[in-house]
């Protein structure tokens, strides 16, 4: 066979064998860069702040003289940022759930205008959190609010929202319609199908959404800068000005004191093993829930 | 419900009625054109021009694709068409970790790991001098944090790509790179653009991880070795004066009202063409 072949073809096929060797190689090395690369973000965050992660840090507010360098923790910080994290995981979800469920039992039949909702919730999910900043201060000064947690929760559950909204959405349109067509068949009303049966079968995906969500709030910097204020106390009630891990990093890091530098570091740890925690959560949860939901 | 979401579907409108609300007083004082285009930022004494920030965040925005772009079609086309199935596996939970880490971290990431690397190793190698503050190095960061979002658009885009499709070259003796080259990509092709238009309109509207390693100084940059600063970074740096200097806290606003129709136009544009792209792909 060989001998019927010309040498340009020869050398031409030989140069498209090195050529996808090549093509190979440097596809290999972007996925492999793009892994590294989070070694090295958690590898040198630890190394730069796990030196100053310590149990007074983790559990007393600031004292006297703290952006000096002396005393106390980043207490107010932590709880600050669950505080807000929670309560606009928690307004999000609440008001998130039924419009998935409404856009895929309701809605369902008007094809058009779900696939405009989802397109909205797309264009939404894409706005900057800055501008969300911007448009809640807008919104604040228009209602008359302060810089308080609860204008912090509100812009933060605006934010998250359309994330929200479409993770359960994702799952729900995934759901068999065998499912929805044998719930009817046994005389359920759409809500005892969306809220028994729909929520059940789509569980993993929900826990999955609450915990993305959560995530992208607590570390959300943008927009809290604008609508919590900043304070050195742990918030008793919704109309104060809260602190909040993301913001206290930034603070402490512009600061030219080293110890000051150090806290914000450490600050860095702790955000990061939140978000780490909540990552392995999510996962494990979807594979733990995945049992209940019916297969077809 | 059906209220709530009518007020859902609103709330582009809403938010860019909004800021064009409390940006107003500037307009109405000012020529749009010389907001646009002037150079020249004196809050003090009135004179408000966005140049030297639009311009700033185009810099960090596109040499941030430039280093995303190719990383993410390169790996995206690894791990859809020639690594196994173990390996897309393992990919995921870093790209889920990577998009799930928050922009602060980056920041500081950036400033321990990346404003080093550029100011003693990049720099020297292009003969350069800069602090390491600088476009380049705000670019890297951001580049890092686009990818896992490009990667996974990429990674649904070369999968819908119908399998007959691929089969067909094959059969006609192609091979696999050649397909993946004339054939894949080919199809591809308006699914990558929208996917990096998504990219690019998500990394204009980054604030905090940029603010902190690009520089923020008011200058236009001439090179990516220079300070720059971008628009988010202006909004965000400034909050705090915004209600003691005049027209101030109108300006800013204004400043996010140009951050949003930017973004909103390339989300549109994007998502339009990926909507357009699936439906003649099925």
């Amino acid at each position: 066979m060989r001998r019927y072949l010309s040498k340009e073809y020869t050398f031409r096929r030989k140069i498209q064998v090195y050529e996808e060797l090549f093509f190979r190689l440097i596809m290999l090395l972007a996925s492999l860069l793009i892994a590294l690369v989070l070694l090295q973000i958690v590898w040198s965050i630890f190394r730069e702040g796990v030196g100053s992660v310590s149990w007074e840090m983790l559990t007393n507010t600031p004292k006297g003289g703290f952006y000096f360098g002396k005393e106390g923790g980043i207490l107010n910080a932590i709880i600050g940022s669950l505080y807000l994290g929670l309560g606009a995981t928690l307004l999000a979800f609440v008001t998130g759930l039924p419009v998935a469920l409404f856009m895929n039992t309701w809605l369902a039949p008007r094809k058009r205008l779900v696939n405009l909702v989802r397109f909205t919730l797309d264009l939404l999910w894409g706005i900057p959190s800055i501008v969300y900043g911007a448009f809640g201060f807008a919104l604040m000064i228009a209602l008359g609010i302060k810089a308080s947690l609860l204008a912090g929760i509100i812009v933060l559950a605006l934010l998250i929202l359309p994330i929200m909204i479409r993770a359960i959405d994702e799952g729900l349109k995934a759901s068999p319609p065998g499912l929805t067509e044998a719930t009817y068949a046994l005389g359920a009303t759409t809500s005892e199908l969306s809220f028994s049966v729909l929520t059940r079968q789509c569980l993993p995906h929900i826990l999955t959404a609450i915990l993305l969500s959560f995530g992208r709030a607590i570390g959300d910097a943008a927009s809290v800068l604008f609508t919590t204020g900043f304070t050195d106390n742990i918030p008793t009630s919704l109309g104060q000005p809260t602190a909040s891990l993301p913001l206290a990093i930034f603070f402490q890091l512009s600061s030219p004191i080293p110890e000051v530098k150090e806290r914000a570091y450490a600050a860095a740890v702790i955000l990061t093993v939140i978000i780490l925690i909540i990552s392995i959560l999510s996962r494990i949860f979807t594979n733990k829930y995945s049992r209940n939901t019916i297969k077809f | 419900m059906s209220l709530w979401l009518i007020l859902m579907l609103a709330m582009p409108v809403l938010i860019g009625g909004g800021l064009l609300w409390k940006s107003w007083s500037l307009l109405h004082d000012h020529a749009l054109g010389e907001l646009l285009l002037s150079t020249r930022w004196r809050p003090l004494s009135g004179e408000f021009g966005f140049a030297p920030f639009i311009l700033s965040s185009l810099w960090v925005t596109l040499v941030s694709l430039l280093i995303a772009g190719p990383v993410c079609v390169l790996s995206a086309i690894h791990l859809t068409q020639y690594a196994p199935r173990i390996v897309l596996k393992v990919m995921q939970p870093v790209t889920d970790i990577l998009a799930g880490i928050p922009s602060v971290i980056y920041g500081v990431w950036g400033i321990v790991a990346i404003v080093p690397l550029v100011s003693r190793n990049l720099a020297p190698l292009m003969g350069a001098e800069t602090t390491g503050y600088s476009i380049l190095s705000g670019a890297i960061v951001l580049a890092v944090m686009i990818i896992p979002f490009v990667l996974n658009i990429l990674i649904e885009i070369f999968r819908s790509i119908p399998i007959e499709l691929q089969e067909a070259s094959l059969s006609l003796g192609a091979s696999r790179w050649y397909t993946i080259k004339y054939v894949t990509l080919r199809k591809a092709l308006p699914g990558i653009v929208s996917a990096l238009g998504l990219g690019l309109s998500r990394a204009f509207g980054e604030t905090i991880a940029v603010l902190m390693v690009v520089g923020n100084v008011t200058i236009i940059p001439r090179g990516v070795f220079q300070p720059g600063y971008p628009l988010p970074a202006l909004i965000a740096n400034n909050y705090g004066e915004m209600l003691s200097i005049p027209m101030y806290d109108s300006a800013l606003m204004f400043g996010a009202l140009i951050l949003f129709v930017i973004v909103m136009v390339f989300n549109l544009a994007a998502r339009l063409t990926i909507i357009r792209y699936e439906k003649v792909s099925q």
